[in-house]
């Protein structure tokens, strides 16, 4: 059921559906287009952005995502990270 | 029942009550429930439950492994809230929390979000440069450590299990309780020995 497994390397779909009209997205805009390592599946979770405009929601499995938080900005220190929660369907294998 | 200090927030409490009650939506016990399970929610339960973890290994494991049973454990009513999930702070990783896209908190065990982490500057620095903002509140992490911040972007909720501070051997639960705040268990500060 789950599609990504502890460790599996993924990309952030690089989509902006915000600027294709009204939406409600939980994948913040800075992670969009980079590389991170599934650390675990959280868990499946109704789709928030069905959920805020009262729409059905289906359930997405929900992943603890790293990423490498130098990379993210071109500064900081080496082996820092950001840890974030991301719906599977926001995810690519990388 | 009219007092003077009655309010206009009461009244519509009230009123939305006899709403929610007529249309079959909520009853009068279960808005007095979640008032009162809101009323209790602070950084004092998260305390008790830092201690317990430093003072219970079992306790700890399950707090690591289930946040939202560790708190039921303690008593804590977790029932409607959102999953728990809890980080370690260890000698080589320093955890920090932050909600990004609005202010998400563990708000069952933490109790409301101090203002700053909802600021704007908060929320954007903490992804951005976590070192500058963790020096800034006077904390400091040896040379070895690495951050960790945690964007908390959806459905869980997050807390900083920190590390028990040197010279608090023999301590008490309650007294170890007594020096956690809000902040160490947000990853902006770390708790000491007073």
């Amino acid at each position: 059921m789950a599609a990504f497994a502890p460790g599996a390397a993924v990309r952030v779909k690089d989509d902006w559906p915000e600027s294709r009209g009204p939406a409600h997205i939980r994948t913040p805009h800075y992670l969009r287009g980079l590389r991170g390592r599934v650390v675990r599946r959280l868990g499946a979770f109704a789709n928030p952005e069905d959920l805020a405009f009262a729409r059905p929601a289906e359930r997405r499995s929900l992943y603890h995502v790293a990423f490498d938080q130098p990379s993210v900005w071109q500064e900081g220190r080496p082996g820092d990270e950001l840890l974030v929660e991301i719906f599977e369907h926001w995810l690519e294998p990388a | 029942m009219s007092t003077v200090l009655e309010t206009d927030g009461e009244r519509l409490l009230a009123a939305l009550g006899v709403v929610l009650a007529e249309k079959g939506i909520a009853t009068p016990a279960e808005i007095a429930e979640r008032i009162a399970i809101t009323d209790q929610a602070s950084p004092a339960q998260g305390a008790r439950m830092v201690a317990r973890a430093w003072t219970d290994p079992a306790f700890r494991a399950l707090m690591l492994e289930d946040g939202t049973r560790a708190a039921e454990a303690m008593g804590i009513a977790m029932r409607g809230m959102p999953p728990l999930g809890v980080l370690e702070n260890t000698p080589d990783l320093h955890n920090l929390i932050v909600c990004t896209l609005c202010s998400c908190y563990p708000r069952a065990v933490l109790g409301y979000p101090p203002f700053w982490y909802k600021s704007a500057a908060y929320r954007a620095r903490a992804v951005r440069d976590p070192r500058g903002l963790i020096a800034e509140w006077g904390t400091e992490l040896a040379d070895n450590v690495r951050v960790r911040v945690v964007d908390s972007t959806a459905d869980y909720r997050w807390m900083v299990l920190p590390i028990r501070p040197a010279r608090t051997e023999g301590w008490s639960e309650a007294r170890l309780a007594d020096i956690v705040r809000e902040g160490d268990m947000i990853g902006v500060t770390v708790p000491r020995a007073v």
